[in-house]
């Protein structure tokens, strides 16, 4: 296809043509257009669909501040919606497909919410849809939510990677407009190390859209010439299309490059990159954004910013029209007007709201000062617009300036407010900025170019003076001072058409006084009742121009009417941004335990637990539920010997003089009591009384001690004592290292554990019962002079031993472990075996430690020393935890033998009904027990220990998995604790 | 947000675990009398002050130091940093 | 003025110029029966309920702000009831039946929306938590399914099933749960207080309690002294700074909780869906943004906004649940201050001094709680009895070990 509206010059490659489609048709374009540059280049006008009432709609803007051409781009799992055509660079091959209508874009179907606009009004749906009430969920809101929403996503997984990264600069300069790039020369010719972003793919800001010049050049060249010299310099970074998104404490800022974007393929690269930007000053140069007017039927495709008009004009050498005018309050949209004619392109006329002279001769225009513009004819495309003079005058495109709003998103990220300008008709950024932030040019109301280099140059010199550095001799580049004359300037009030203000989201003078009549007129009233300021665009074109009619309504002026604030992002960032390598597999990092080699070439199944992975269980050849293999495990352990890697415990080193003393107040038991050689049960409270954790601790020697926590509280205990530690018991003499990942430690219990053991250890080491009994810990050799630990503990209430290694040995321990237990039948266990036989044992583990249990709910009231004074144990002395009907961990047998137990069930007594009155506790862990043959459950329940043997009702509504069971002693499997002791 | 450790200079707020008021260190001796009604004060109750706060920020991807930081809730500026075993000390904690 | 289809109608065929304001904007008189300091969610509903269920109608609600200001403007919108102790969870049931019967109520539509919460576990003593939390929940009266993870792909089938590091295993689904449009929450209970002749005074900040012997006779404020028998304390976020007014410290810090809604979909995200191993919940507006979050940002603060750590951890959340979203764009972020509890859960109470009562302590639960919050609170307020499932939100719960602890987290209110 030909590009019928492209002109001469420009920045664009001409020399390459690339083919995009739109809408299943092909169009040519150049490098360096845009999406809606080459659909101007190609004479489409007609891009998209209005969110509400379905309107045709064309190209608006010419930059990010887009609220009509969005589209969804690209195909398959790549599918990214709402794009805005006018950021959107052009690719060889790009597919694009305008959105949110029904049928073609040339015939929506739901075109026909227009024709129903008078009942749409402002928070009409507020207002209706409630009878019948089971009508919302089952009429109203399926039909609203399939009409609403603009673009698809794929519902395929985003094939993309993004990447983090972290900068530091001294100055980061945002925006490479004139103001930004005169503030980067400064700087960085000062020496000082600057960040220049800009979120653009060609930095120059308004220079590329207009035609002006810098020191004695056109503006462009300047541009270049100056990125040139910066380029040049070691101490400066330029960062193009780099959105900086928001600004954080102590000034830090989000930024978005777009790597591939611009690409038809990533080709490995990530598409985008998210930094983090630590900057000791900051200067915004964001520059400015038009605001258009409300007057009747603005929306039409054709009609446009003024500004936009320009830029496409200039930079791409594309006209949105064969015969364009001009309605403007301004002198700067004077400037579209001449722009044109001196590319060549018919301007019709001047429409100008300002009753005075005309500020210049346009060649070939109507010129009228002092009237405006009342309604625009042409549905797919404006053609003809009536004045209020009752003029009628043809034009295929309408430019409108109704003045500038400075771009000062950033400043308010902090929940800084914009402060009102009479003179220049905008809000400016108020006095209360983000630490470290500065603005220059446009985005601080310096509006002209000379301003806008003038200040850009200023402001360097004053970060660096804020920064100690000294500035470098250099002047400030130079322009002529066009006129931005502006007389305010909002609603044709004669219009008896709806004047659009927030094209996105329909929003018309209407709304705003419907929303006036019913007495939403707070300015955040507005925006929630109307939606004023919500859609993708968040308001950039709209807002002030919503704010200044609602002014007019209640016959306020702006500054008493308020201001709305931005808030981040400044524009949208894509999820997976965001979020970075953090998916699927890598979302948080894995660890394995030491023997997690060993245990793969097993074939074990692993579970997660937290960040850790450890074997579940161990399948073997022909068992075919999990079932078998865990009671395979648990019964070869109980009747000879099993192996458990058991490294996940957290383990911290007490050290000093001090220690057992710590130990003693961290631990609601006593511990300064303990032997050298001995390791003691601990039990630790939170300040509330409430079971923190629990573990052993052994004393090593006089001064040294090692706890072991569990697993999941491996973290936040060592995070406490250092508490304990730091805060409260500075003086005492004590230091803590966490260990956890430094040992290797494995469980080995049953009645061979013994036998085995003394093959794996150094000869001389004593095993016998007597030299080391039943809680006892020595430093030892293993394996032919390897230093390890190890403790008689037991978790499952077998003869059991933990034996410790440092973890590069933990692989080799295992295998060697194995291969010694081969003669005894010696199985690995995983840890589900490991849960069914700390249940059996009655051991309170994860499912009965929830942060809502006391010690003495968990039988271990008696432990906690009341001689001295341990973290937790005043608290827990309070009346409500220490009722009559006070929870107890007991055991709980089903009284039919077959019926599985549910953990999550709730005891009432029998005959009672399940409700919450009377609710008596409920079951925390169950397993299947091949010890005796049955299920088995720990669970609380009121009273418990005193009510062993009755019968009451586990009532699991949720599952329909009710039964009868009966209270028993928690302690399934050798009660007496003789087997420990063996 | 950036803390100032004094030993490590400017750290992200990010490599710290928050705790809370740095009233925390003023943890009541448990022995005493009235040691029911200091607890529940010293654990419960908190000036949550809009403005000025000291509060306790731990090291936790670093060296581990617990640190006081005096930080305003309105504009989250930070204008001290002590370690808070310093704290401790200075306000008489010991052994 | 009633609002129903047909006076859209008439007023649509008559250049909708008939509409009147659905609040009067009164000037404060000097004396009430009743002064509710707070004009947002809570605030209003105690209003509501006041003059609707108990009659009680020379109220005024002051609101430091404009109405809605708050929290209720600031939220992700989810109600449901799926709590687990006997201090909450029938007081939750009891909000999510007012809410299912409120559109009519108060002939507002406030869009409730039941298309269901899921939770997900990914691990089994997860699912054994949720089985406890779902069988108290059919125990009070409420509904809860357990799914496996079959039956939450059918929900959910875009979710990732197969490459996630953390599996779903299941679920628990309460389909009685859903969103609200916020706003109209606010505004249709401001509506119907306004009718029964409560005067909401926006604009109106309390600077000033006046206590006297241990008797509070009113408030100071900005619009100038306001006598009242009663002054109920409704400004969760700023329950700190209110009552610190009347010299009270509480088992209270202000935190911040960001909220995130992207750019506007076409339906994807079928209810609520919140993940069990990263801190992240979705769901989606019908205008078509999703709206999701995450935990608070940790630290006290008053300002309403928060930092990015967070922001990239919930979509960190957000893109290891739904790798679908990932070309989804976030497009505004936003901060609410909570009053979060030393338990996690809330406060509505009369306090020491005679005359002053207090709600807060929402946490980040405030807005499922909006109906009963005022329903219990107005009862408090005209009866000086608790409503019966409100007895244990009480003050002196610390005291004397009482804790209603869901997550059981302790005395740190961050954790919560």
């Amino acid at each position: 296809m030909t590009q019928t509206n492209r002109l001469e010059g420009g920045q664009i490659n001409r020399q390459k043509i690339v083919q995009f489609a739109f809408n299943d048709q092909m169009y040519n374009a150049h490098p360096g257009d845009t999406l809606a540059s080459a659909l101007l280049a190609n004479g489409i006008k007609h891009v998209g669909s209005s969110f509400k009432y379905h309107r045709p709609r064309g190209i608006f803007s010419a930059g990010p501040e887009e609220p009509n051409a969005l589209v969804e781009l690209r195909r398959g799992a790549a599918q990214e919606p709402n794009t805005r055509a006018t950021v959107a660079e052009v690719f060889d091959g790009m597919m694009a497909r305008s959105q949110n209508h029904k049928g073609p874009l040339g015939f929506d179907l739901m075109g026909v919410n227009d024709l129903l606009s008078p009942f749409l009004s402002a928070g009409f749906y507020y207002k209706t849809f409630m009878w019948p009430k089971a009508f919302w969920e089952k009429l109203y809101e399926p039909i609203i939510r399939a009409s609403a929403g603009l673009g698809s996503l794929s519902g395929l997984p985003d094939p993309d990677t993004y990447d983090k990264g972290f900068l530091h600069a001294d100055i980061l300069i945002i925006g490479a407009g004139p103001a930004g790039i005169a503030a980067a020369l400064q700087a960085g010719r000062s020496g000082a190390r600057v960040i220049l972003a800009d979120e653009d793919f060609t930095p120059g800001g308004r220079l590329n859209a207009e035609n002006l010049s810098v020191d004695g050049s056109q503006g462009t060249d300047w541009v270049k010439a100056s990125l040139a010299e910066l380029s040049q310099l070691d101490n400066v970074r330029i960062m193009t299309r780099t959105t900086i998104y928001g600004a954080y404490d102590h000034g830090i800022y989000g930024a978005l490059e777009r790597k591939t974007d611009h690409l038809a393929k990533s080709e490995g690269m990530p598409r985008q990159v998210l930094w983090r930007i630590y900057t000791k000053q900051a200067i915004l140069c964001a520059g400015a954004t038009e605001r258009s007017i409300a007057f009747g039927n603005n929306d039409r495709p054709g009609i446009m910013l003024a500004g936009a008009v320009r830029a496409y004009v200039n930079r791409w050498a594309v006209t949105p029209g064969k015969r364009i005018a001009v309605f403007t309050n301004n002198d700067d949209g004077w400037r579209t007007a001449t722009d044109l004619v001196a590319k060549g392109v018919e301007v019709s006329a001047v429409i100008d709201s300002r009753a005075t002279k005309a500020p210049t001769d346009v060649a070939g225009a109507i010129v009228v000062m002092g009237a405006t513009v009342t309604n625009t004819f042409g549905r797919k495309g404006i053609h003809t617009f009536s004045l209020s003079n009752g003029q009628s005058i043809k034009a295929d495109c309408l430019a409108v300036s109704g003045g500038w709003n400075p771009n000062v998103h950033l400043t308010c990220h902090q929940r800084g407010r914009p402060v009102w300008n009479e003179t220049q008709a905008c809000f400016v950024p108020g006095g209360d900025l983000p630490m470290g932030m500065l603005v220059a040019g446009a985005a601080n109301g310096e509006l002209s170019l000379g301003q806008a280099l003038s200040a850009g140059y200023a402001t360097a010199n004053t970060a660096m003076q804020n920064l100690g550095l000294s500035a470098a001799a250099s002047n400030a580049p130079n322009a002529d001072e066009e006129s931005t004359k502006v007389t305010a300037f909002w609603h044709v009030k004669e219009s008896a058409k709806r004047c659009w203000i927030d094209l996105q989201n329909d929003v018309t003078t209407k709304d705003i006084n419907v929303s006036y009549q019913d007495g939403f007129r707070a300015v955040e009233h507005l925006k929630r009742y109307t939606t004023l300021g919500m859609a993708t665009d968040q308001g950039k074109t709209s807002n002030v121009l919503g704010l200044a009619i609602m002014a007019e309504h209640s016959g306020k002026t702006i500054e008493q009417t308020g201001t709305t604030i931005f808030r981040p992002p400044y524009t949208p960032v894509p999820i997976g941004a965001l979020a970075g390598r953090c998916r699927g597999e890598d979302f948080r990092p894995v660890r394995h335990t030491p023997s997690h080699g060993w245990a793969e070439q097993q074939g074990a199944v692993f579970v997660e637990t937290g960040n850790w992975l450890r074997a579940q269980w161990f399948p073997q050849p022909g068992e075919t539920h999990w079932r078998e293999s865990v009671d395979r495990e648990v019964i070869q352990t109980r009747e000879s010997v099993g192996v458990c890697d058991v490294s996940t415990l957290g383990k911290i080193d007490v050290q000093g003089k001090d220690a057992g003393e710590f130990l003693n107040r961290v631990y609601a038991n006593t511990f300064a009591t303990l032997a050298v050689g001995k390791v003691r049960y601990g039990l630790m409270l939170r300040e509330d009384g409430i079971v923190m954790d629990d573990g052993t601790t052994a004393r090593m020697s006089e001064n040294h001690y090692v706890m072991t926590t569990t697993t999941a509280n491996a973290v936040s205990v060592f995070r406490h004592m250092e508490f304990c530690r730091q805060c409260l018991w500075p003086g005492l003499d004590v230091q803590l290292i966490s260990a956890t990942e430094q040992w290797a430690q494995f469980a080995v219990a049953g009645p061979n554990a013994r036998k085995l053991l003394q093959k794996v250890v150094d000869a001389d080491t004593d095993l016998s019962n007597e030299a080391f009994p039943f809680m006892a810990c020595s430093e030892i050799k293993v394996c032919g002079g390897t230093p390890g630990r190890l403790f008689r503990i037991s978790f499952s209430g077998e003869l059991a031993y933990e034996i410790a290694v440092p973890t590069r040995y933990g692989n080799s321990m295992m295998a060697a472990l194995m291969e010694a237990g081969e003669e005894f039948n010696a199985v690995p266990y995983g840890t589900e075996a490991l849960g069914v036989m700390r249940i059996e044992k009655g051991h309170a583990a994860g499912n009965e430690l929830v942060g809502q249990t006391s010690a003495l709910n968990i039988g271990l009231g008696k432990m906690v020393s009341k001689k001295k004074d341990s973290i937790g144990s005043k608290m827990s002395e309070r009346e409500g935890m220490n009722t009559e009907n006070a929870l107890n961990l007991v055991g709980f047998k089903p009284v039919n033998r077959d019926k599985p137990l549910l953990a999550g069930a709730h005891f009432v007594s029998k005959g009672a009904e399940p409700t919450m009155e009377n609710d008596e506790g409920w079951m925390t862990s169950v397993a299947y027990s091949p010890s005796l043959g049955h299920s088995i459950g720990l669970g609380f329940i009121q009273r418990g220990a005193d009510r062993m043997g009755e019968v009451v009702h586990a009532s699991d509504q949720l599952r329909g998995g009710s039964c009868d069971v009966e209270i028993v002693s928690p302690h399934f499997i050798d009660p007496e604790g003789e087997r420990l002791r063996g | 947000m950036i803390i100032n450790h004094p030993l490590l200079g400017p750290r992200d707020a990010a490599e710290f675990v928050y705790l809370g008021d740095a009233s925390l260190i003023n943890r009541p001796d448990g022995l005493t009398a009235d040691a029911s009604g200091d607890f529940y004060e010293y654990l419960y109750l908190r000036d949550n002050p809009a403005g000025l706060h000291k509060e306790l920020w731990y090291h936790e991807q670093g060296d581990r130091s617990w640190l006081v930081v005096t930080r305003n809730t309105l504009t989250h500026e930070i204008t001290e940093v002590e370690l808070a075993r310093d704290v401790a000390k200075a306000q008489g904690r010991d052994k | 003025m009633r609002y129903s289809a047909l006076k859209i109608i008439k007023e649509g065929l008559t250049g909708n110029k008939g509409w009147t304001p659905a609040w009067r904007e009164p000037e404060p008189r000097s004396q009430y029966d009743v002064v509710i300091v707070g004009g947002g969610g809570h605030g209003l509903a105690t209003a509501y309920y006041l003059a609707k269920v108990h009659g009680v109608t020379n109220v005024a609600v002051l609101e430091k702000g404009w109405l809605g200001s708050g929290n209720i403007g600031r939220n992700t919108t989810i109600i449901r009831s799926n709590y687990m102790l006997p201090g909450n969870q029938p007081f939750y049931e009891l909000s999510l039946k007012l809410w299912e019967g409120l559109e009519q109520d108060f002939n507002y539509n406030a869009m409730i929306s039941q298309r269901g919460i899921l939770n997900l576990c990914h691990s089994d003593p997860q699912r054994d938590a949720y089985a406890r939390r779902g069988n108290a929940m059919l125990m009070s009266g409420a509904d809860a399914v357990l799914l496996d993870a079959d039956g939450v792909r059918k929900l959910c089938p875009e979710m990732d099933f197969d490459n996630a590091r953390f599996p779903i295993k299941g679920g628990l689904w309460q389909k009685r749960g859903g969103t609200v449009r916020h706003d109209a929450v606010a505004w249709g209970y401001a509506r119907g207080a306004d009718e029964r002749g409560v005067d909401i005074i926006q604009n109106c900040e309390v600077t000033g309690m006046q206590i006297n012997n241990g008797v509070c006779t009113g408030v100071e404020t900005s619009r100038g002294r306001i006598n009242a028998k009663k002054v109920a304390v409704c400004v969760a976020g700023s329950s700190g700074r209110v009552m610190s007014l009347a010299g009270m410290r509480l088992p209270i810090e202000s935190h911040v909780l960001q909220a995130f809604v992207s750019e506007g979909l076409k339906p994807t995200i079928p209810g609520v869906v919140t993940f069990g191993a990263g801190h992240f919940y979705i769901s989606q507006s019908d205008k078509g943004g999703l709206v999701f979050g995450g935990d608070i940002d940790g630290y006290n603060t008053y300002a309403q906004r928060g930092n990015l750590p967070t922001v990239e951890d919930v979509c960190e959340g957000g893109m290891a649940l739904m790798p679908n979203i990932g070309r989804a764009r976030l497009l505004r972020s936003w901060g609410g201050v909570m009053d979060m509890s030393m338990d996690g859960s809330p406060f509505i109470d009369k306090t020491d001094t005679k005359g002053l009562y207090f709600n807060g302590g929402w946490c980040y639960g405030g807005f499922k709680a909006t109906p009963a919050s005022g329903w219990c609170y107005a009862h408090l307020l005209a009866t000086d009895t608790p409503h019966e499932t409100a007895t244990q939100m009480r003050l002196d719960r610390f005291q004397n070990g009482r804790m209603i602890d869901e997550k059981g987290m302790g005395a740190q209110p961050n954790l919560h």
